[in-house]
């Protein structure tokens, strides 16, 4: 069957730093993958390259086959990949409300009519209260972004993804800075995310990676270290070296 | 197969109804204005005036308030615009004023769309330093061929036929302001209507992280050489209308003063809501005529020291003056979608949901 994500002997140099080296990912479809790594070591690149955000020095992305290598970052997500930022990319002066009308607008193609009003197309007004509830974001849905709370900030963060509607989701630590209490609600969100969804998951909090992924990569220096299952990796004794214990103990 | 409503629904629609609806401010101002045409007969040259240069801030409203692109040079398109309204009539190309008013737009349009691309790169210094250069390269080829545009004298010897067939222009301004409000009228529901749909939500999204933007699928730079191209065919009206109504169009509307000075009005006004460039016309044009009356030649001290304690005192507009009662009413809006959705909540919790 087609992987739904592949890269080949992906690489991105700046100058002289070798920020991804040869990283090769394949993602089958319905896969919970999560790619590991300490600080510094290119996640974000790797995403930052899947999504288009920077172009790759060398090597191919495809996507269901395709190759996507030199596909703008907007048309990628008509093509079905949608991400979430480490840090939130909000939309400060909009509210949750038309935030998420946005997104989905631009999903069914009607973000370039003028001479409609937003949501007044059938479907959307259901879709944006379905989201809104669904990320606990209905009663400050009328608030300018700027001014909520961060773990709201979160939330919104999350479901500006979810409104893509893609089949290829790359979550980057999803639940950075949310609070114990929080950060459930949002593991268990993505939890029930359909079962055909693809999602490459990076994550930094071991515990999230053990209980989600079916397939771990552990990214060092730019470089793919291991992949394999959940046992495989949290078995390896080079990454038990790489991480010192710090995390695998107990 | 009909799929039930979201007990949210009903609720989301009602609130993006309210997001478009006209508010009761809004028709008392709209009133208001044509009121004027009975109440102020003296008035009607300058307020022409006013109303143009509330179309031209416009313009700048949108590219800048709206998609967050800083120009310093709309006045390209206002001399385009103007020029353009002058060879028409003057050539008889086109004799009816609403026709080659819009095919002037329309001009101006092309050359925006074409321009919109030099504008798409850089940072906002490089876009005002772009934009600048644009409008005095235009200048300079309007300098350059007298022979097309009268040059530095100004193109003289046009003649603007009756409105409709109908409406002739008189020298009291009555023909010239009512056609001018008019158009301002048509071309204000036209903006409020781009910016609260789902693509003026887009620019907004845009102006605020193209990063993201991007990431939910909108092709920004496209975006962005739209509003570029309608911004541009709303200077390039307000252009033809100083023509059409003073039968003269000069170097003068290619102007960085003219530029600068939109960009004053816009900024007295308030940026990103559209009434922003009519209420800074009206007290840009009237606060002009107060203060030069009374020192002729220093008047630009009082609109430079207007403009730094404006910039001083609070954000960037008049029309935060206005705040205390928008943020009333957006607490009130707010209080009552709370209740509602607890009200929501409790009444699903009954229903049994887990």
């Amino acid at each position: 069957m087609t992987p739904v994500l592949e890269t080949r002997a992906l690489e991105k140099r700046f100058g002289g730093i070798v920020a991804a080296n040869q990283v090769s990912l394949r993602l089958e479809k319905g896969a919970r993958h999560a790619l590991i790594g300490p600080n510094g070591a290119g996640k974000t690149t790797v995403i930052n390259l899947l999504t288009g955000v920077l172009r790759p020095s060398s090597g191919e992305i495809l996507l269901d086959g395709k190759d996507i290598t030199n596909v703008e970052p907007h048309d990628r997500v008509r093509l079905g990949m949608a991400r979430t930022f480490q840090i939130n990319q909000l939309f400060a002066d909009l509210t949750p409300l038309e935030t998420l009308g946005l997104a989905i607008s631009e999903r069914l193609g009607t973000g370039t009519h003028w001479w409609r009003t937003v949501g007044s197309r059938a479907g959307v007004v259901d879709e944006i209260a379905e989201l809104l509830e669904r990320f606990r974001l209905v009663d400050v849905m009328q608030e300018r972004t700027a001014i909520l709370p961060y773990g709201k900030q979160r939330l919104l963060e999350i479901a500006l993804a979810f409104a893509c509607r893609p089949h290829l989701l790359l979550l980057d630590e999803p639940a950075a800075g949310v609070p114990d209490a929080e950060r459930h609600e949002i593991l268990a969100t993505i939890a029930t995310l359909p079962a055909d969804v693809t999602v490459l998951l990076i994550e930094h909090d071991m515990d999230i990676v053990f209980s989600f992924a079916g397939r771990i990569s552990v990214l060092v220096n730019g470089e793919m270290l291991v992949e394999g299952t959940v046992d495989e990796v949290s078995h390896d004794p080079r990454v038990r070296a790489v991480y010192l214990g710090e995390a695998f103990d107990g | 197969m009909v799929k039930p409503a979201h007990p949210l629904s009903a609720d989301i629609a009602g609130l993006l109804r309210v997001r478009a609806r006209w508010s009761p401010l809004e028709f008392v101002f709209w009133i208001i204005a044509f009121a004027t045409i009975f109440l102020f007969p003296n008035y009607y040259l300058i307020l022409a005036e006013i109303v143009i240069w509330a179309l031209f801030a416009i313009s700048i409203d949108l590219v800048l308030g709206y998609a967050g692109i800083i120009t310093l040079g709309q006045a390209a398109f206002f001399g385009f615009g103007a020029y353009a309204a002058g060879l028409l009539a003057k050539h008889g190309l086109i004799t009816e004023p609403t026709l080659a008013l819009l095919a002037s737009g329309l001009a101006a349009a092309v050359l925006g769309f074409f321009t919109s691309f030099l504008v798409l790169r850089g940072s906002d210094l490089t876009r005002l330093m772009v934009t600048l250069g644009v409008s005095l390269v235009l200048r300079e080829l309007a300098n350059r061929f007298p022979e097309v545009t009268g040059g530095a004298d100004g193109m003289q010897g046009i003649t603007i036929n009756p409105v409709l067939g109908q409406f002739r222009f008189d020298l009291y301004g009555h023909t010239a302001y009512i056609y001018s409000l008019i158009v301002l009228f048509v071309l204000f529901v036209i903006a409020r209507r781009i910016v609260r749909s789902p693509f003026g939500l887009s620019l907004v999204a845009i102006k605020g992280n193209p990063l993201r933007s991007a990431a939910v699928g909108i092709a920004v730079n496209w975006r962005l050489v739209a509003i570029y191209t309608i911004a541009a065919a709303y200077a390039g009206v307000a252009g033809a209308l100083l023509t059409q109504t003073t039968a003269f169009a000069s170097l003068e509307g290619f102007s960085f003063e003219r530029s600068a000075d939109g960009l004053l009005v816009l900024i007295i006004g308030g940026t990103g809501y559209l009434y922003g460039g009519v209420i800074g016309a009206l007290i840009f044009r009237f606060g002009h005529d107060y203060l030069s009356s009374i020192t002729p030649q220093y008047w630009q001290f009082w609109i430079g020291l207007f403009l730094v304690l404006i910039v001083l005192v609070g954000r960037d507009r008049i029309g935060t003056w206005f705040d205390p009662v928008r943020t009333l009413a957006d607490r009130i809006a707010a209080w009552r979608s709370k209740r509602r959705a607890r009200a929501i909540g409790a009444a699903s919790r009954e229903g049994g949901q887990p």
